[in-house]
């Protein structure tokens, strides 16, 4: 199967070694992944602040970019609902780009959706095991808001007790947005905060050591919220857990990390 | 029983008058400010909105299962299909009712809509009025009309009533002093009833009802709201868990009932759709305890029931939303409060932070719409977009796009800021080409690692970020991009 990366401008840049992991491990399952260079950004931030023909402009470019591509496969729930949700309200009424949005938003996925719906990957089978040294890590999940929005309901945590050695604690308010929003989090600093302080509570309540989150925003928000109020967890994507537990990447090992 | 003199009292600062209705333009920041910093009302509004939206999505799954979605999407259906075909409907409604003995009134504001009412009560030499809860009249600002006529008016839903003699205003849409604790009412109860002072609910509730009693016995005058207006059988319905909207309408020999007119459903088979979803989406019941059916004033062979009965159709900005097809689908809303419960941003700010009647998304949505998106340039902006509300909808109103759409109106009306709008273009210009959408990452990310701590961290980032760090770190970059991974190591 052939798969395009749209890696997201977020993850590009703060959080690289997810785009690797998601990489290695579709190459693991037999996808031949390519990464068109012209990607940018999704347009989402301009869109959600109301910058609608900004948006458009990055729309169009985006349906350029992945014109040739069989699957759009990314690791960011909130980029491919704004393609699900708001492409075709964006570019309805651009006869050049109606119907080619169309094809976009329908190849489209994210990538835990990807693995469970499209590769129907079962970890067991394939006998993910993290962190590799017997230990279990007491693992939380936030659950990301837009995720809601394409369907996605508790696909990463039927993957994450697929994979041995996770121990997996559900977190208090699991579903209860962050407080990241975008421009949300700078326009309104007191009630994302507040938002936040109270994902961290329920985080830190939970005695996990690790925080799955599959969204680079929510990510930055609560893994920076944590590092504020000296809650030591490590914030992580699902993918990079899975492709440690495959033995497609080195686990981390810097200070503050889990031991192995 | 002592008073507790550690509680914080209710800020009296604020009469209800300014709550809901503050000067305009309305700046939130101030409200909002307050709010996260008063941790007691947090911690009040939270737990409330936490179990009601737990007891919704309980009684949903119990119910409905599966089935639960597709009942939503018929709800929806149902309320768009009127909407789309208002004008046949109402006059259906109106045919229907006058047949049924109602005299029915169209107000095409709020002011208009008082004055109807008060000509009626003037009319009869009305006296003492009993009210039951109305969402339409706290838009109206019938009470203080009322008032002023010398026609007294009680507040019969007990969450009402303790607003009214508190000087306070509902904070909610079916809950209206859920921003309340039980000392404030007992406070309020032993100030203006002169109560022997008790802060145990059942006591309070009996303080009130013995007072309402006397008042359900003088009142000559009987008001109420809406909460569906049948078109084919000319009914108004009317669901409240007290019992009080029953003795509104049955011991006073008027009934006057405001509506708004965006109320209707076509029949009766389409009311108990919508019935069944709102007493779950709001209060996780099966039904209202009270649901009545009020087709026409009393009838000879009846023993109770008001001898005349009014219905004002209320318009006040709603036909503008409805001729405005992005947006007519928020007229969808049968307030049944469930956008508020589950609103993550609700739940940090309560309801008077929004600063009108209507608050929690939905009211984020209307309130710009009914009052001009210039007055409420924040409310729009006041939330992640999480989507919760979508979820939550019994009628399926997607607000989270319909916040998009007003944030757009606000950049094309050219209500949005100067500066803002300049660096979104820069930002779309640079995310335009390659090459600068590269060269923009390489400057954030020197620059942010420059900024950054040994923790790997941005404590304190200038400008338009600052409002970041001021609640939280942020992460810093990576040292290097994916894509250059993606070049150097695999291809």
């Amino acid at each position: 199967m052939k798969v395009s990366l749209f890696v997201t401008c977020l993850t590009d840049t703060f959080y690289p070694r997810v785009g690797q992991a998601v990489v290695r491990i579709l190459e693991h399952l037999g996808c031949s992944v390519d990464f068109p260079r012209g990607q940018t950004c999704c347009g989402q931030p301009m869109f959600n602040t109301g910058y609608h023909a900004e948006a458009a402009a990055l729309a169009r470019r985006m349906v350029r970019v992945f014109e040739k591509s069989e699957h759009v496969v990314t690791p960011s729930g909130s980029c491919c609902a704004m393609i699900h949700d708001y492409y075709g309200e964006l570019l309805g009424d651009d006869p050049r780009y109606a119907d080619r949005a169309q094809r976009l938003i329908s190849k489209s996925h994210e990538f835990i959706q990807f693995l469970v719906h499209t590769l129907k990957v079962d970890l067991r089978e394939l006998g993910c095991r993290w962190p590799n040294d017997g230990s279990t890590a007491p693992t939380t999940y936030h659950y990301s808001c837009h995720l809601r929005g394409i369907g996605v309901s508790d696909e990463a945590v039927q993957l994450l007790q697929q994979i041995e050695g996770v121990e997996y604690i559900p977190l208090e308010r699991m579903d209860q947005c962050c407080g990241f929003g975008g421009t949300f989090a700078v326009k309104y600093p007191e009630i994302s905060g507040a938002m936040v302080e109270d994902k961290v509570a329920r985080i830190a309540e939970s005695g996990a050591r690790v925080v799955v989150c599959n969204d680079g925003g929510c990510a930055m928000n609560i893994h920076g919220a944590c590092n504020r109020r000296g809650v030591n967890v490590q914030v992580r994507h699902l993918a990079e857990i899975i492709a440690e537990g495959l033995g497609l990447m080195e686990p981390l090992t810097a200070e503050g990390e889990v031991k192995r | 029983v002592s008073k507790p003199g550690t509680t914080k009292p209710v800020d009296l600062s604020l009469r209800g008058e300014e709550i809901l209705f503050p000067a305009l333009p309305y700046r939130m920041q101030d409200r909002v400010r307050r709010a996260v910093d008063d941790v007691e009302l947090m911690e009040a509004v939270e737990e409330a909105t936490l179990l009601k939206d737990l007891g919704r999505r309980r009684i949903f799954a119990d119910d409905f299962g599966s089935q639960y979605e597709k009942l939503r999407q018929l709800a929806g259906r149902i309320k768009q299909h009127t909407l789309d075909h208002l004008a046949h409907y109402l006059d259906q409604f109106i045919d229907r009712a006058t047949e049924a003995g109602v005299q029915v009134h169209f107000a095409g504001d709020g002011e208009q809509a008082n004055a109807i009412c008060l000509e009626i009560a003037q009319r009869h030499s009305c006296r003492t009025c009993v009210k039951s809860k109305s969402m339409v009249t706290e838009e109206t600002h019938l009470l203080p009309v009322l008032q002023a006529a010398g026609i007294e008016t009680f507040e019969t839903d007990l969450g009402e009533f303790i607003l009214q003699i508190d000087g306070d205003a509902p904070s909610h849409i079916v809950t209206p002093m859920i921003h309340k604790d039980r000392r404030a009412v007992a406070r309020a109860f032993e100030r203006e009833l002169g109560a022997r002072y008790t802060e145990d609910p059942e006591q309070l509730t009996r303080i009130a009802r013995g007072f309402l009693r006397s008042k359900y016995q003088e009142a000559d005058l009987g008001i109420t709201g809406a909460n569906f207006l049948v078109a084919d059988s000319g009914s108004l319905v009317l669901c409240t868990n007290e019992g009080n909207g029953r003795f509104c309408t049955t011991a006073p020999p008027v009934h006057i009932a405001f509506a708004g007119i965006e109320k209707l459903v076509p029949t009766a088979e389409h009311l108990g759709v919508l019935l069944k979803l709102l007493a779950r989406s709001s209060t996780a019941q099966p039904l209202t305890i009270y649901t009545q059916i009020l087709t026409g004033p009393r009838r000879a062979e009846e023993h109770d029931g008001p001898e005349e009965m009014h219905i004002i159709l209320v318009d006040n900005g709603r036909s503008t939303i409805l001729a405005d097809p992005q947006f007519r689908e928020a007229l969808r809303c049968i307030r049944c409060g469930a956008c508020l419960n589950t609103c993550p941003v609700y739940r940090k700010i309560s309801g008077h932070s929004y600063g009108a009647v209507y608050s929690g998304p939905i009211g984020a949505v209307i309130t710009p719409l009914l009052r001009g998106l210039g007055n409420y340039k924040d409310l729009p902006f006041a939330s992640s977009l999480c989507g919760a509300c979508y979820q939550a909808c019994p009628v399926k109103i997607d607000l989270p796009r319909l916040l998009v759409r007003l944030r757009h109106r606000m950049v094309t009306s050219g209500k949005s800021g100067l500066i803002e709008k300049q660096v979104f273009r820069a930002y779309t210009a640079s995310m335009a080409r390659t090459w600068t959408y590269r060269l923009a990452g390489w400057f954030q990310r020197r620059f942010l690692r420059w900024r950054a701590g040994g923790d790997g961290f941005v404590h304190k980032a200038p400008g338009p970020m600052r409002g970041w760090t001021d609640v939280r770190d942020l992460p810093a970059p990576a040292p290097r991009s994916f894509r250059k991974w993606w070049k150097r190591h695999h291809r």
